[in-house]
């Protein structure tokens, strides 16, 4: 069985074995085999190809951009998403504006260990995928499955411009596949993860599960629920959300991040504007509680959406 | 172990010494930056330039000496007031005039102004606005190009007083340190960050003090004197080139201007000015050259002439040249269409 890390750890190795351009960058990443161990053995098999970095994330994307302007193709470990705010200069104000401004393309992966776990606390839980979907310039991806942290990490390194990976740190070890795939659906390509007829669930990485969970507590009482897993926050597939709400004409958002400016307020702002005569009854979403993440199990596991606080969302969505 | 190589490797051997021809070439190149500022200014009282004007008065040696002694395959990293070395690394009067006056034929194509403009895949990085982050962006070009086996390369970016007390210049120079990447770093000590002077951006005796905490090699210079600035260039170049590791250059000199053409400079202390570190370092070259004997008054003066007349024509073609249009811009901030939004407003 494969792990999600270990798809990630093995997407890394084969972008390193097919594409000389490939290097990757970051803390601890190499002996060590990286936080995580998303790098394991990686420096071995590929000497001078995995290189350790300071504990500078401003330099570590900065260095990356440089390297990428002069052809390389550099994946870098942000050791957890939160620190990437250290990064944001050198992500939103030099990779996202190159491209625009010089013409350049600026191809580098910049992975985003994400999302709460249990005793994280409020800097090693964030989500960030909002922050940088709002910048223009980026193509941010939110891998839900072990299949899709595989796939979407191998076309991440293809795409000429710069990509955040947002892989989720809860997903890491409990969830497993027997096999990674030869083919997926494109970058940009919802893809629905469950067929239901009454009411649209919009949603992305970690919640995809949550979500999928309080779809099987509704169908005990009859009621079927389906599930949207965005894949790639930017660009969003409004397309498929649009032709799953006209079947439903119901819509819950749900996403671990913040609520305010996030991922369920643009779904809910395009769905309404472009949408707004497929909606039987106002949208609705469940997002994270509006505080700092944090640290103790108990608090932690009510401040982010679970199974059953988006069953009870949907009950209300359903009037049931 | 590669990193004490670095650190250690003897670094005696003589530059090249500075020569008439090379003495020459460097002021030529100061001359027509000088002069291409002052239209600048003229063209910003006139009302004709978009945004705003940042000169580099008074800092032509230092800057001309940094990209006088670069190649191609070299990388780039100007500054502020670097107009005089982007001229000695291979950009024109002509894309400079383009890109201040918003011509859709410059190389920004009017999506970005003024300063901020270079030619990345020529190795002419283009700044952005936030100080130091260019550091770190020449340290991975020199690392990519590490990796891929290329040799006999260097990479060189400018800062101010002020741009050393930030994060980005701590982090970048200390990485390429780490990594013992070939990258010359050239703090031109003007004396002022905008309005702020030095007794409030920093604590240390001298900036090149800095060095040493790095592990990497400090060179210092007297930013109004030319031969000093290539000679001081040459050699730290020259060290990285042959794997010194990186460099750090500090020059003292005056700002002889103020931040941009719209700062009135008031908050210039008027002692410093008329201290050594206040000369025009343009003004010192001219007279340098004519002690020496190279050319007299009579041919400097035809020099300044020629360039005028250029840079005026230049000046003149430009301004008759199209200017962006919303319409033409197909306003996508991705190279790959496939992964652009295809539901954004209008």
């Amino acid at each position: 069985m494969i792990t999600y890390l270990e798809a990630i750890r093995l997407a890394q190795q084969k972008a390193l074995a097919t594409d000389p351009r490939v290097f990757l960058y970051g803390q601890d990443i190499g002996t060590f085999g990286g936080a995580f161990k998303a790098t394991k053995n990686l420096s071995k098999e590929f000497p001078g190809r995995v290189i350790d970095a300071p504990i500078s994330e401003d330099a570590i994307v900065g260095m990356a951009i440089g390297a990428a302007i002069e052809g390389a193709r550099p994946i870098v470990e942000m050791q957890f998403a939160d620190f990437s705010t250290c990064a944001l200069n050198q992500i939103v104000n030099h990779a996202a504006t190159l491209y625009y401004r010089t013409g350049v393309p600026c191809p580098i992966v910049v992975r985003l260990p994400s999302g709460g776990t249990s005793g994280g606390g409020p800097f090693h839980s964030q989500s960030m995928e909002a922050v940088y979907a709002h910048w223009p310039g980026l193509v941010v991806v939110t891998p839900a499955t072990v299949e899709d942290a595989y796939s979407m990490l191998l076309e991440a390194v293809t795409i000429d411009d710069p990509v955040v990976f947002c892989e989720h740190k809860f997903l890491y070890y409990h969830l497993k596949a027997d096999s990674l795939p030869e083919t997926s659906l494109p970058i940009g390509k919802a893809r629905i993860a469950r067929q239901g007829r009454d009411a649209t669930v919009v949603t992305h990485g970690a919640m995809l599960h949550e979500s999928l969970a309080a779809a099987r507590e509704l169908a005990e009482d009859g009621f079927e629920l389906e599930i949207v897993d965005l894949r790639s926050v930017k660009p969003l597939d409004t397309d498929t959300v649009l032709a799953s709400v006209a079947r439903t004409g119901r819509l819950l958002c749900v996403s671990e991040e913040w609520p305010w400016g996030g991922v369920t307020s643009e779904v809910i702002a395009r769905v309404s504007s472009e949408g707004f005569g497929l909606l039987d009854v106002a949208p609705m979403r469940v997002n994270a509680k509006d505080t700092p993440v944090p640290y103790h199990p108990d608090l932690w596991s009510v401040h982010r959406p679970t199974a059953s606080t988006i069953a009870a969302a949907a009950r209300r969505l359903l009037q049931i | 172990m590669a990193r004490s190589l670095y650190k250690t490797r003897n670094m005696s051997k003589p530059s090249e010494p500075v020569t008439e021809p090379d003495y020459l070439k460097a002021y030529r190149i100061m001359l027509t930056s000088r002069i291409v500022e002052e239209k600048l200014a003229n063209l910003y009282r006139a009302g004709m330039i978009k945004g705003g004007v940042f000169l580099g008065r008074g800092q032509e040696a230092l800057s001309v000496s940094v990209g006088i002694h670069l190649h191609r395959g070299d990388i780039f990293a100007p500054l502020i007031r670097d107009q005089a070395g982007r001229l000695a690394f291979g950009d024109t009067v002509l894309d400079t005039l383009r890109t201040y006056l918003g011509s859709q034929l410059g190389s920004m194509r009017g999506r970005d102004g003024n300063i901020h403009r270079g030619r990345p895949r020529e190795g002419y990085y283009a700044m952005i606005s936030h100080l130091g982050a260019m550091i770190p962006a020449v340290a991975g070009g020199l690392l990519a190009k590490r990796l891929a086996g290329e040799q006999g390369f260097v990479g060189a970016t400018c800062i101010g007083d002020g741009g050393t007390s930030t994060g980005a210049f701590h982090e970048g120079l200390n990485a390429a340190a780490v990594d013992g990447l070939p990258l010359v770093v050239v703090v031109a000590n003007n004396q002022y960050a905008y309005s702020t002077p030095n007794s409030r951006q920093y604590a240390c005796a001298d900036l090149v003090d800095k060095a040493a905490g790095y592990g990497v090699a400090g060179h210092k210079a007297d930013g109004t004197n030319l031969l000093d600035c290539l000679q001081t260039l040459r050699k730290a170049v020259s060290a990285a080139r042959v794997g010194g590791g990186p460099q750090l250059v500090v020059a003292n000199l005056l700002r002889l201007v103020g931040h941009g053409e719209h700062d009135d400079f008031s908050y210039l202390d008027k002692k410093l000015k008329q201290s050594p570190v206040g000369s025009d370092c343009l003004l010192l070259a001219e007279q340098h050259i004519i002690a020496q004997g190279w050319k007299n008054i009579g041919e400097l003066a035809e020099w300044k002439r020629e360039t005028e007349d250029e840079v005026n024509a230049t000046a003149d073609r430009v301004r008759r040249e199209p200017t962006p249009d919303p319409e033409e811009d197909d306003w996508e901030a991705l190279s790959r269409a496939e992964y652009r939004e295809q539901h954004t407003a209008p």
